[in-house]
């Protein structure tokens, strides 16, 4: 099977004043589509540099990124963003929904990027948030929901598109054990029944049972984890909060 | 907050220019107002407050040349207003003759100008009413020892001095401003239609000795130019334009900058999403430009109101269409010169600092 996230070799150093310090050293990593990877590691691991590589947002010092079969190291600054437009989708720690607009505009921004307008965007929109149970809060505003609402409807945001790749960064930081728990579920969903290949970086030891596997990262590097070899896959718990089953993105 | 940072900068803007407008328009009012092509003045004379007495006979020369078709004598001087209670108040005598379709008053908000033929007959601005103790028509004072009667009122004829202008008849202005029977201070000119202003001034000034031809403009440009450049007011009326002006822009800019910081959060999330710079370059500009919209048709509202209350005011704060039309320009200008600055910032975003929460 293809990979739809194939790292090779990959290297980031920052250049701070005359000194240089290295984010990633020699990273190799494949993500294959219908599953949940969680990337974890203490802090300045290089978690989230690692995920801006993966997301085509940051640029590798060296080493080769292919998102979909494509080499993204050989693309200039202008084509990058279509990447991501075309292939990834991104959930925030913080959110990141734009507050001055409705639940309904956020998904709509994000499928104007894409060229979806009009009433075909409206259309989408719902039924985007459908898959997170959120159709009914169409015009409501941000501000007013929950954070773990909030949340479905970034996921519900970054499903604009269609991408073949959900990048979520913290995705549970900001919110409850209980509400924490229903967002992995769909991110285990999208992989698991809608193919996409998932990768979450997170420092929460609860969601581990929602990932395929665990790759650990220390000084820019992964490194074999005690977690991972002990990693099974644990169907989703009875007593989580559900969304609705059949995910047609 | 955005919008109140522009309505404020612009509404700075109109009042320090709309000042320093109405501080020009008033130091030349009277020539510009007054319908003749060309002046006659004593040679030398920089401004019309500054005319120096000259044979009135020249008129007749002035008559007698071709392609003229009016000609009359005109005094505009300084003089000392005496008011029933015995206070004084400098004012500026307009004299012209009632029966010439050259001069006087304009705006004439109470009696007729031909009332000013009666004796000793002026009439005056009802924004000076209160300087020259004037309570209704027909009330009296004195100028020069001369007696004179207020017969009408004018609206918005204001002297950037402060003196107040008192229009009355040629013989009366004599009198008020002590020169002789038979002297003047200006020839007002009209050249009959089909005539070239600048070849009947050359021809005048063939004519006419120890005067100056000048023509409206000319004349108009010198006074305008002496109370700007020669006396300090006029430069500090300028330096205060220039600064509303820069405050006014500064001001507009560091807004938009600042309200596109509050937001560089958004633009980066914009960019993670996948929008190009074309994208959110669109989403700034247009943003700036429904700001500078909003900003400037509440900022007219505000400016309006401002204007008119200054009407009945010291001091006339002017907004003539060509500036209200130049200020919009210039509001749009600002907010996406600064929104471009902006632009600059998003850009050039950490890409880090959208995953973090």
């Amino acid at each position: 099977m293809q990979s739809a996230i194939s790292v090779r070799n990959v290297t980031k150093t920052y250049e701070e004043g005359a000194s240089k310090v290295p984010a990633l050293q020699g990273v190799d990593l494949d993500v294959f589509p219908g599953e949940v990877v969680l990337l974890m590691g203490p802090s300045g691991s290089g978690k989230t540099t690692l995920l801006s590589v993966m997301g085509c947002i940051l640029r590798a010092t060296s080493g080769s990124v292919r998102v979909n079969g494509i080499e993204t190291a050989r693309l200039s600054e202008k084509e990058l963003p279509s990447i991501r437009l075309e292939h990834i989708g991104f959930v925030f720690q913080g959110f990141n929904l734009f507050p001055t607009l409705t639940v309904g505009e956020n998904v709509e921004l994000a499928l104007d990027l894409k060229g979806v307008r009009g009433e075909k965007a409206k259309k989408e929109a719902r039924r985007l948030l459908g898959l997170v149970a959120l159709d009914q809060k169409y015009n409501t505003f941000p501000s007013d929901l929950s954070g773990g609402q909030k949340q479905r409807v970034a996921v519900a945001r970054a499903l604009a598109g269609s991408p073949s790749v959900i990048l979520a960064d913290e995705p549970t930081a900001a919110l409850d054990g209980h509400t924490g728990r229903a967002v992995m579920q769909t991110m285990h969903d999208l992989a698991h029944k809608h193919g996409r290949a998932v990768v979450v970086v997170t420092h929460d030891s609860r969601v581990l049972e929602f990932g395929d596997r665990i790759v650990h990262m220390e000084d820019g590097r992964i490194v074999p984890s005690r977690q991972e070899a002990e990693m099974v896959r644990i169907p989703p718990m009875a007593e989580v909060e559900t969304f609705p089953a059949a995910y047609q993105a | 907050m955005t919008l109140t940072g522009i309505v404020f900068s612009i509404v700075l803007i109109v009042v320090e220019l709309g000042l320093f407008v109405g501080f020009t328009v008033t130091t030349s009012s009277i020539i510009d107002r007054t319908n003749a092509d060309l002046w006659v003045v004593s040679r030398g004379t920089p401004y019309i407050e500054q005319g120096a007495p000259f044979p009135e006979r020249k008129l007749y020369q002035v008559l007698a040349t071709p392609g003229v078709a009016v000609a009359e004598k005109g005094i505009v001087r300084f003089a000392y207003w005496k008011a029933a209670d015995g206070s004084e108040q400098s004012v500026q005598v307009v004299g012209f003759d009632p029966h010439s379709q050259i001069g006087g008053p304009w705006n004439i908000v109470a009696g007729d100008i031909q009332e000013l033929q009666k004796p000793d007959a002026v009439m005056v601005d009802e924004i000076y009413r209160q300087k020259l103790g004037v309570t209704r028509l027909g009330e009296l004072f004195e100028i020069a020892g001369y007696r004179g009667r207020v017969v009408g009122f004018t609206r918005g004829i204001r002297a950037f001095t402060t003196t107040p202008y008192v229009f009355t008849t040629f013989k009366n202005a004599q009198n008020y401003v002590r020169i002789g029977d038979d002297q003047t201070l200006f020839i007002l000119v009209r050249a009959q239609p089909g005539t070239k202003v600048e070849d009947l001034q050359a021809r005048l000034r063939e004519r006419l000795t120890d005067v100056d031809v000048l023509t409206k403009d000319q004349f108009s440009r010198m006074t305008r130019f002496y109370w700007m450049f020669t006396t300090g007011a006029g430069i500090a009326v300028l330096i205060a334009a220039v600064l509303g002006l820069v405050v006014g822009v500064v001001v507009v800019a560091q807004t938009i900058y600042a309200t596109t910081m509050d937001h560089i959060r958004e633009f980066g999330t914009l960019k993670a999403m996948g929008a190009g710079n074309g994208y959110i370059y669109r989403v700034i500009i247009t943003q700036a430009v429904i700001s500078a919209v909003l900003g400037y048709a509440v900022a007219m509202i505000v400016s309006a109101f401002i204007v008119h209350a200054s009407q009945s005011g010291g001091a006339a704060i002017l907004l003539p269409l060509p500036m209200a039309v130049g200020i919009f320009f210039l509001a749009l200008l600002m907010c996406v010169s600064a929104a471009v600055v902006s632009i600059k910032k998003v850009t050039h975003l950490d890409p880090a600092m959208v995953f973090k929460g």
